[in-house]
């Protein structure tokens, strides 16, 4: 900080004569609490009286946070949780009144010198250099790092050997991708494998009833998973338990939807998959794999949220918009001899978006 | 004038006119048959028979639909091929309850987008429409009160409604109407529509007849109880104050982070504009002590 005149004006700088004379700064204008010492009382009180609101509303959350209902029995307040309402307004009130406060003291009361800072370079001072320079090279004449290699190369070794710990610990993030793609493990398991196989029945999400094809008006839309999912053991048991049901629900998860059999553009082969104008496709988008079940009947497009990608559920789930690259995988249908909707197969390609070692054809 | 004054004055003189006996027994007549169909509009209703209602609705169609839809409800297709109007055949009295009543048919111009308004039938004329549109081939027909109605559940099962309700409603419809209900938007330009407020009948009526982009959630597809667990779960979202605060419509990040960015950080910036803004000098000078 540079010295100040009797005005709270700063020094100019002195020396050479400038070819314009310097204008130097305008003069200092005072604030009233500089001038009158009763206002200077009163902004005092000012600041201590918004530092008080907020000490007041700090009071009031805790009061709040105990008073108020949440759980089975909320207290409400026009409608809106009051407990929510109580702890943000108190909570903000009590941050916004100290900031009110050192607002108005800067403001007010604190020194209010005009302060000049003159231009320096960035760079240290040439002695500066050297010193630094010299201190660090007695510090490492005084290690002797360079006179005992012993020392210096098993330090390095045990520093290299701390990044096994991190590498051994990375690998609980997840399997490697090659053991994911051909895992044996369980059922379904793997990238390029589902739950669902020949004869599996399709059943609606959440309520797990089978469905038949008379069931099914045209326009209807479906939400469906793989039967396995609800079917239990002779003891009542889910047959498939933690992880396994939820990596078989999010592969497996199929929209089924029916339309005009004729407004179907079958694919190359897929001419058996449908079932009197049904067809089900997965429900997993091949863009970055989220749910998509935004169906519109009077387009048969289905659209993904996520990136806008659009498929055509009525010739083969193409991509007509967006950024996904492959049409949904279709899963063929059939009836089993109770009458009921069955897959014919597995998916015959992977669910869900792509990665690097899938077989692209 | 001078007509109304004549007979004024040949009724002072004769008072009691040669027609007079006629007069009082025609208003007996008019008053017991005004009384009669005042007091008994049900049975009036019942002696119009189906084919009644059929034959007034297929009046009402010819005025108001079968432009777009065709003079016998066939549908009409543009000069390009495009759908002016479906063809009605099939889509049930259901389907005619919900677009009329809601207000959506008629529409005011040919178009994918069809936002309710204020209906242009009242419930006899949309009774006709449905009961026509019903002749023409079997579809879904008007749903019953007890079909839709939660107001017969006990509290527990009214909460078993709620849950498995949620668990329907969060599979199957909220990639269109949102996780609330509050609507969202389809490709081009379109949109599904807020459930919030929506009448019971009205949400079952949709579910069961798909309109417009809709998927149908036919009673194969969703059992009338399953409909009705649906319609249980979006009134008790209905019901439940905003426990988080206010809902800025509730439709997630994007009016919530459209709130932060412009009250939040206006709000601010307005405090830092005021802050500088506002002086706090002043012309007097310091009085040396």
């Amino acid at each position: 900080m540079s010295e100040h005149t009797s005005d709270n004006l700063p020094v100019g700088p002195s020396g050479e004569e400038e070819p314009i004379a310097n204008p130097g700064l305008p003069e200092h204008t005072w604030r009233p609490t500089d001038v009158d010492a009763k206002a200077e009382k009163r902004a005092e009180r000012q600041v201590a009286f918004f530092f008080a609101l907020s000490a007041i509303c700090a009071v009031l959350f805790v009061v709040a946070y105990f008073s108020l209902d949440v759980g089975d029995n909320w207290d409400t307040f026009l409608g809106l949780g009051a407990s929510n309402l109580a702890l943000g307004t108190s909570l903000g009130g009590a941050l916004l009144f100290i900031g009110i406060g050192v607002i108005q003291w800067a403001r007010k009361l604190m020194g209010d010198h005009e302060i000049v800072e003159m231009r320096h370079p960035a760079r240290s001072s040439d002695e500066d250099r050297e010193g630094t320079l010299a201190a660090l090279a007695a510090g490492l004449e005084e290690s002797g790092i360079s006179r005992r290699p012993l020392v210096r190369n098993s330090l390095l070794g045990s520093l290299a050997m701390l990044g096994l710990p991190a590498i051994v610990v990375l690998r609980d993030l997840g399997p490697l991708p090659g053991d994911v793609y051909d895992d044996e493990e369980y059922e379904g398991a793997g990238l390029e494998r589902t739950v669902w196989k020949k004869g599996m029945r399709v059943v609606r999400d959440v309520i797990g009833t089978p469905i038949k094809p008379s069931e099914v008006e045209i326009g209807d839309l479906i939400n469906c998973e793989p039967a396995i999912l609800f079917e239990t053991d002779e003891e009542g048991e889910p047959l498939l338990h933690g992880v396994e049901v939820q990596i078989a629900k999010s592969k497996g998860a199929v929209i089924l939807v029916r339309m005009e059999p004729g407004d179907i553009t079958h694919g190359e082969g897929r001419e058996n998959w449908a079932v009197d104008g049904i067809v089900a496709y997965s429900k997993i988008c091949t863009h970055v794999g989220c749910p998509i079940s935004l169906y519109e009947q009077s387009t048969h497009h289905v659209l993904c949220p996520c990136h806008q990608s659009t498929f055509d559920l009525a010739d083969s789930a193409r991509v007509v918009f967006g950024p996904a690259a492959r049409a949904l995988p279709q899963l063929a249908l059939e009836v089993d001899e109770e009458g009921y909707l069955v897959a014919q197969d597995d998916f015959n390609e992977p669910v869900g978006p792509s990665y690097w070692e899938r077989d692209s054809e | 004038m001078r007509f109304l004054n004549r007979s004024a004055g040949r009724l002072s003189r004769h008072r009691r006119g040669p027609l007079a006996g006629l007069v009082v027994l025609l208003l007996g007549l008019l008053m017991t048959g005004g009384l009669y169909a005042a007091l008994s509009p049900a049975q009036a209703e019942e002696a119009q028979t189906d084919a009644e209602l059929v034959a007034k609705g297929k009046e009402l169609f010819l005025v108001g639909c079968s432009f777009c839809h065709g003079r016998n409800a066939e549908g009409v297709l543009t000069q390009n091929g495009n759908q002016l109007g479906p063809s009605l055949v099939g889509v049930g009295a259901a389907a005619v309850d919900f677009q009329v009543e809601t207000g959506r048919m008629p529409m005011v111009r040919p178009g994918t987008q069809n936002p309710p308004k204020p209906e242009a039938y009242d419930d006899e004329e949309t009774a006709a429409l449905a009961a026509y549109v019903a002749s023409l081939g079997p579809g879904p027909a008007i749903p019953a009160e007890s079909d839709y109605s939660i107001d017969g559940l006990s509290g527990e099962e009214r909460e078993a409604a709620i849950t498995r309700g949620g668990q329907i409603f969060l599979t199957n419809c909220t990639a269109c109407h949102n996780f609330a209900g509050a609507g969202g938007a389809l490709p081009r330009g379109r949109w599904a529509p807020s459930l919030q407020g929506v009448s019971e009948k009205h949400i079952y009526e949709a579910l069961l007849t798909g309109p417009s982009q809709m998927p149908v959630f036919s009673n194969g597809n969703l059992s009338p109880e399953e409909k009705r667990d649906v319609i249980a779960y979006l009134k008790s979202l209905e019901e439940q104050p905003s426990y988080g605060g206010f809902t800025l419509g509730q439709l997630g990040p994007v009016s919530e982070g459209a709130a932060a960015w412009l009250l939040g950080m206006g709000t601010m910036v307005g405090f830092a504009v005021w802050i500088a803004a506002h002086t706090t000098r002043t012309s007097k000078k310091k009085v040396d002590a």
